[in-house]
């Protein structure tokens, strides 16, 4: 099936500029996105997912700066929209929604004033009663019961499944394409983040809209993501479906992240394997592959020289050469 | 609610009562006697003394004038007006009503100013805006009152003739600016301050980026999200505030020659004018309790998560 390309980011560099140095945290990325696509962005915490996401929105806070590359968003080239034209751009055509639902909500507003605002400050002729309706229904699609009596209760009279509930509910209220989902599901217990993550996967396939789903939880991608990005130190290390990744992995990173991650079919007492070292110091970062150091096949050449660049194996998969 | 209420009175009563007590006190060890003068002999004041009550012992004093109290009679001048009651004095030669004008003009002030400001700088926080309003905030909180109402008077008053040199009984619109001026700039300042401070910290909240992920604009997320959020510090310096200023400021009154409650009650001290001293007291104090109740209500309507009452009851 062809579908048309929603977002394309062209080599996407955001650095933070502390008074340290320069940060790179996003350091020269590329994915296209198509629509009613699943996208899952994995890493660790530091490897630059959320300031990738953060751009795309245009929510990125002073000191940093997106300082190369490009977003593209049906067609339109994103950064170089006026502050005004970003504004309605978020929450509109793209939302986003958060990893902690106990702080994302207003405390002194209500649950439907927030609801309804998020759909009026983008629809100026949208009447109080219709905004009513539409939450109601948005907070019934989300499954939250006694919508019209939740309506005017206080984000502290809901349980942290529901807030994030109703966070979703905040977030489709305008029918976005793109939802940006920045660890939805990381501060919830797990058998609220199965029902989250089952909420989403079905509310994707009644609106077909496209998600990043950003996330350090393996598990959770291959629960609801049909492509993944695996990024560290701000590099996209590899890309490919889920089956790709989970099968065949390719990079020594991803090949890592799976073996640190405890298997259902594993004899048990089975020791997991880590990682071994840290993540490197984005302030400096090494002249070569950024994994290099902590990396069990490093060559010499890997610390030397930039890491090798794209190589296509498939039309669907990227893979990065040299370390295979 | 209504039980609420009634036992905040009941214990606000309680507090008067205390402070009547302790203010009694108090007003009692400072030496001297109302009815020294140069031309007084032991004798005079010994017959004043036993006239107003003065010479009984100390508690059966205080006793008398809580029974009287809550009769509603605050007892007589003894000195400044002598022989009018004072209830009358505060309330009906217009004393109090004066203070309260102009206080509740400068609280206004205050608050319509001092408010934005803090928005202000603190969105541009770092930046030259910032700067400026902070060194004018700190010298508006650090300069006292008798130098800015002089500067007032001077500037305003002589050099531009702008204003009124005395206001008097605040007759015009004129009049009242100086004053004004005078009372509202130190609580502005501070409120500039405190609005600043908790509005830095509301606007790193998560819920500000998700305003901002709506696509609102900047002036709402200030405004509703972040401003409502911070108003719990300056809502608490808000009450006691309000209480000191509409029962008059004593340098502003003094200056600008306003015969307000507050220049009435610093010369019942010198003058040892004791029912007066202890009904001004007690009116600033019923005013201040008043002031935390009306706080304390208001933090209810801004912030619906927290409980007046017991905890988990609304």
């Amino acid at each position: 099936m062809e579908s048309k390309k929603l977002l394309e980011i062209k080599d996407l560099k955001v650095s933070f500029y502390t008074p340290a140095g320069e940060v790179k945290a996003v350091d020269g990325i590329s994915y296209d996105l198509n629509e009613h696509e699943v996208m899952g962005i994995v890493g660790e915490s530091g490897s630059g997912k959320s300031v990738e996401a953060y751009s795309i929105i245009g929510l990125l806070q002073d000191p940093g700066k997106v300082i190369g590359g490009s977003i593209r968003f049906d067609g339109e080239d994103i950064l170089a929209y006026t502050p005004d034209q970003m504004r309605q751009f978020r929450g509109n055509k793209v939302s986003m929604i958060f990893q902690n639902p106990m702080t994302c909500l207003n405390p002194v507003y209500t649950i439907g004033d927030q609801l309804m605002e998020a759909l009026t400050c983008h629809n100026k002729n949208v009447s109080k009663k219709e905004a009513w309706d539409r939450a109601v229904e948005m907070l019934e699609l989300v499954g939250i019961n006694n919508a019209e009596k939740r309506m005017k209760q206080y984000p502290h009279e809901f349980s942290g499944g529901m807030r994030q509930r109703a966070m979703i509910a905040m977030a489709l209220i305008c029918s976005p394409k793109l939802l940006i989902a920045d660890e939805p599901t990381t501060a919830l217990d797990v058998t609220i983040q199965a029902q989250i993550l089952e909420l989403m996967k079905d509310i994707q396939k009644k609106t077909g809209m496209a998600i990043v789903f950003i996330t350090h939880n393996l598990g959770v991608v291959a629960e609801v993501c049909d492509r993944v990005s695996v990024m560290y130190a701000g590099h996209i290390v590899e890309q490919g479906s889920v089956s790709d990744i989970f099968y065949r992995p390719a990079h020594p990173y991803t090949k890592g992240l799976l073996r640190s991650m405890p298997r259902v079919d594993e004899l048990e007492h089975e020791r997991l394997i880590p990682i071994e070292g840290t993540p490197v110091d984005l302030l400096d970062p090494p002249a070569g592959c950024a994994f290099g150091p902590r990396c069990e096949h490093c060559m010499k050449v890997c610390l030397k020289k930039p890491r090798p660049l794209w190589r296509w194996e498939t039309t669907a998969i990227l893979r990065p050469a040299g370390c295979t | 609610m209504f039980g609420y209420i009634l036992k905040r009175i009941g214990v606000a009563f309680l507090t008067i009562l205390l402070i009547m007590v302790i203010t009694f006190l108090l007003m009692n060890a400072i030496p001297g006697s109302p009815f020294l003068t140069e031309k007084s002999t032991p004798e005079m004041i010994a017959r004043a003394n036993a006239k107003y009550g003065l010479d009984k012992p100390l508690i059966v004093q205080l006793g008398n004038y809580i029974l009287n109290y809550l009769k509603g009679d605050l007892g007589t001048s003894l000195k400044m007006q002598e022989g009018t009651a004072v209830t009358k004095i505060i309330f009906q030669e217009g004393k109090f009503a004066l203070s309260f004008r102009l206080g509740v003009c400068a609280v206004i002030v205050a608050v319509i100013i001092g408010i934005p400001l803090g928005c202000l700088a603190a969105y541009n926080r770092g930046k030259w805006i910032d700067s400026v309003l902070r060194v004018i905030t700190t010298l508006g909180v650090a300069v006292p009152s008798f130098v800015l109402c002089a500067l007032l008077l001077i500037f305003l008053g002589v050099k531009l003739n702008w204003v009124p040199v005395i206001s008097g009984s605040l007759g015009t619109f004129k009049s009242y600016i100086a004053p004004v001026l005078g009372l509202s700039f130190y609580p502005m300042c501070y409120i500039a301050k405190l609005t600043r401070t908790s509005m830095l910290d509301a606007i790193n909240q998560d819920y500000i980026r998700t305003a901002r992920a709506k696509g609102l604009k900047t002036r709402v997320i200030i405004f509703k999200h972040a401003l409502r959020n911070s108003m719990i510090p300056v809502i608490t310096y808000l009450g006691p505030m309000t209480a000191g200023i509409v029962t008059g400021g004593f340098v502003v009154e003094q200056t600008f020659q306003i015969p307000g409650l507050g220049k009435y009650f610093i010369s019942s001290i010198l003058n040892r004018d004791y029912p007066i001293i202890m009904a001004t007291t007690v009116v600033l104090a019923t005013l201040v309790i008043l002031m935390n109740l009306v706080v304390d209500i208001a933090y209810k309507l801004v912030d619906p998560r927290i409980s007046l009452t017991k905890k988990g009851e609304n």
